[in-house]
């Protein structure tokens, strides 16, 4: 397998790791609302993601840098035409990351009710984009001899990436709602799975629908196998949180992900971003790729660190493990 | 400067990489040295079992924690916005630029944004010193992740490691032995960290000094001030003398920007240094107040009577190298930058003197605005390490690398004038929003002083018991 081919499966991993991660991550901040009834609660909620988020995060962080390092062209014409979409992700990951932080730190209940806010819309954004970036990858957009978006932002607000977006943010509620069934208790944990059993049900329509659009429109043998696989892991997850099994269910919908992020990946293969108006201009992973020289010097960097990543960062969800009980919230 | 309705995108590009940027290294060295500092007390504590140091440990970590928030959050905006605003740049320096911030990501930013939640979150459930160890790792993780940004700023003041492909129209990297290895890293490294440590020592000087005015938990701070003095001294030190290694090596590499420095238009034999000049500083009038003979040609040559290049020369070799052009900076603003950057370093550097005499041996220093002042020094870091950066960025101009590359020809040529707009005006007004609340709580927490030695305690140790509220909760 040639280096370009390596890396293209590199950034496919990446992001993927990224969404099964923060997916749940941002499905926590979206439910404080749904789940969090008092603030004990709401603090309960924010604690099974406390020690993880940040780890998390580094995952798109080091697929953007990946990126930049291994595609040079699908970086600058990915970050450069997708700017609104990707100023509204970064806004959000500021506001936050910053509610994390600082929530616990004010005295009022207003200080604490503009973070939840901050937290809530900084989940949601995110996740919806998301869905929006990565359909418009998929789908193309029309790009110049130069590999420049000529469109405007209104270009990627289409259906069927309105359509994905609308699937991440579901899909990622539903597997927040799942993460939280597993790591709480009680009252709180039988909450979760209620709700994420009526959010399973919701997200199954729009990711059903996207997924066969994106068989329709752009799938291979590969990707049909993928988006079968990809619908039978969401339906597993709602008959397993049905049940009760809500670690069975997590693991469901953390497949679910990492299945149709792979067939986007393969919907898209071998182009990175292909080109709407000219298909001369479409990115592919060889001619967006960097040099022989530094796409060999990162394997040996990602051959190195990222299973030394996995190893400790695996070690952490170990460490804190323990169910979040409300009780043990000590009172602010 | 314009008018404000003829920003163009190269405009408005730029000062949305200047203030962001600017902003996010307000708090990466509170990060780099306070990671540090906590990292020292907690083992201070290991070893010798003071509660004292516990209670400092916890009271600097919280600090701690609300600056590295804003440094995170920040950080994102930096790795994204290449591609945004400077899609042209990202083509062009790719293969050599891309690598090291992918090796930010993998080798530093990974570890250091792992562990401080495993250490926020830890202090139950680890052993001591494993919960230890997450500390010294987050500290450690910091200056890998400068190590890697510093290396990839260096290829833009001074290239490295490429060649140029002229078909691909980009640089390529042939060793990235040498992109690491570039003698203008391998200088701003130690400079960028002892910057960090005086920043972090003032930082730890000036809350310190609240609590001695307000003669409360001296037993914690007392010694939290003896660490943060010698820091701040360590770190101005360190800094003079990487400071003079970097002015050699950006005289050999840059000699336009040690010349805009002094605002030095003739190439001359044992230069002096003006400390202030007044007038215009265009070459015709300047009037310099105070001159220190010799002091330039000593900066950039390591020799008093050393040549020292002046712009008008330097302008004419680079019109014949590169073309018809303007490549001076904008002096007044590369010679005042300098100025500042040494002159608050100084200041911070002096007022750690003063306390350290005022405060020896148990002495306490009694005039009422000894310590007002001694706080509102703690300005004079942040102050400094801007000037810092606007010297070193805007002194490069025109060039985004050196001899490569111009500023003008970097920007995304698709994306236009709204788009940028809406982003600057969008994330200007965040961090403003943020500042002031980082700041608030800052100054709250500092004034709070730490735990008390039970609550210290209560928290401090691994605990099973099932009923016991989490040591530490968001």
């Amino acid at each position: 397998m040639d280096l370009t081919t390596i890396w293209f499966i590199a950034i496919a991993v990446l992001f993927t790791g990224y969404f099964i991660l923060e997916g749940f991550d941002f499905g926590v901040g979206m439910l404080l609302p749904v789940l969090g009834r008092e603030e004990r609660e709401r603090r309960a909620l924010i604690n099974t993601i406390g020690p993880v988020w940040d780890g998390n995060e580094v995952w798109v962080i080091t697929a953007g840098g990946a990126m930049f390092a291994a595609f040079p062209h699908w970086y600058a014409s990915l970050f450069s035409g997708f700017y609104l979409l990707l100023f509204a992700i970064l806004v959000g990951l500021i506001v936050r990351g910053t509610a994390f932080e600082y929530r616990g730190k004010g005295d009022t209940d207003r200080w604490r009710r503009n973070w939840d806010r901050c937290l809530i819309a900084g989940s949601a954004v995110p996740a919806f984009c998301w869905g929006v970036v990565v359909a418009n990858l998929v789908r193309g957009v029309p790009l110049d001899a130069n590999f420049d978006y000529t469109g405007s932002i209104w270009g990627l607000l289409n259906g069927y990436a309105l359509l994905g977006g609308l699937t991440t943010l579901l899909l990622f509620a539903t597997h927040g709602a799942y993460f939280l069934h597993l790591r709480t208790t009680g009252d709180l944990a039988e909450r979760a799975r209620a709700t994420g059993l009526r959010l399973g049900a919701a997200t199954a329509v729009p990711a059903l629908a996207f997924l066969v659009w994106t068989q329709a429109a752009h799938g291979n043998w590969t990707t049909l196998v993928l988006i079968v696989l990809a619908v039978m892991a969401l339906l597993a997850g709602l008959a397993l949180d049905y049940t009760g099994r809500g670690g069975w269910a997590f693991a469901a919908t953390a497949l679910t992900i990492g299945l149709a992020s792979a067939a986007l990946f393969c919907a898209l293969w071998p182009n990175v971003l292909p080109s709407t108006s000219d298909a001369a201009n479409s990115l592919t992973h060889e001619n967006a790729a960097a040099t022989q020289k530094t796409l060999g010097i990162m394997t040996w960097a990602a051959v190195i660190f990222l299973p030394l990543i996995l190893l400790y960062q695996g070690w952490t969800y170990w460490v804190f493990r323990q169910r979040v009980i409300v009780e043990r919230i000590p009172v602010a | 400067m314009r008018d404000w309705g003829d920003m163009d995108v190269l405009d408005l590009a730029r000062m949305q990489f200047g203030v962001t940027t600017v902003y996010h290294f307000l708090f990466v060295p509170v990060t780099i040295g306070l990671s540090l500092l906590v990292a020292i007390l907690q083992t201070l504590w290991r070893t010798t079992r003071k509660t004292a140091y516990l209670r400092a440990t916890k009271f600097w970590g919280k600090l701690f924690l609300i600056n590295i928030a804003m440094g995170v959050v920040t950080g994102i905006v930096q790795e994204f916005q290449f591609g945004m605003n400077w899609s042209a740049y990202s083509r062009f320096v790719g293969d050599v630029f891309g690598a090291p911030l992918a090796f930010e990501a993998l080798v530093a930013f990974f570890l250091e944004s792992t562990f401080i939640g495993v250490w926020i979150f830890g202090w139950d459930r680890l052993k001591p010193g494993l919960h230890l160890a997450a500390i010294w790792l987050v500290a450690i993780g910091g200056l890998a992740s400068a190590y890697f940004i510093l290396a990839a700023n260096a290829f833009m003041q001074n290239p490295v490691g490429y060649q140029l492909n002229e078909t691909a129209g980009r640089a390529e990297l042939t060793s990235f032995g040498a992109v690491l290895s570039n003698p203008v890293a391998l200088a701003a490294f130690p400079h960028t960290i002892f910057a960090s440590w005086l920043t972090a020592g003032t930082i730890v000087i000036a809350v310190s000094g609240y609590h001695f005015m307000h003669r409360r938990d001296l037993d914690v701070h007392r010694p939290a001030m003896r660490l943060g003095i010698l820091t701040t001294l360590v770190g101005g030190l360190g800094l003079v003398l990487s400071g003079d290694s970097l002015g050699k090596v950006m005289t050999a590499t840059q000699p336009m920007k040690m010349a805009a420095a002094e605002a030095l238009y003739q190439t001359t034999y044992n230069a002096p240094f003006s400390v202030l000049t007044i007038g215009s500083l265009d070459g015709s009038r300047g009037t310099p107040i105070i001159e220190i003979p010799g002091l330039l040609s000593f900066l950039a040559t390591g020799s008093f009577n050393g040549e020292v290049q002046g712009i008008n020369d330097l302008n004419a070799q680079y019109q014949a190298l590169y073309g018809p052009g303007e490549y001076a900076p904008y002096i007044p603003l590369t010679y005042w930058s300098f100025r500042a950057m040494i002159g608050f370093g100084m200041l911070a550097v002096a007022m750690a003197v003063i306390v350290w005499w005022c405060t020896r041996r148990g002495r306490m220093p009694e005039h009422r605005l000894f310590w007002p002042v001694a706080m509102w020094m703690a300005a004079t870091p942040f102050l400094a390490n801007s000037a810092g950066w606007i010297f070193t960025e805007m002194g490069r101009q025109p060039w985004v690398v050196f001899s490569l590359y111009e500023t003008s020809e970097a920007v995304s040529p698709r994306v236009g004038v709204p788009t940028v707009a809406i982003s600057f005006i969008g994330f200007t007004l965040v961090y403003l929003v943020l500042a002031v609340v980082a700041l608030k709580l800052f100054l709250k927490y500092a004034k709070a002083g730490p735990p008390d030695a039970e609550g210290a305690l209560a928290t401090s140790s691994p605990s099973d018991e099932p009923d016991q509220p989490m040591a530490f909760a968001y």
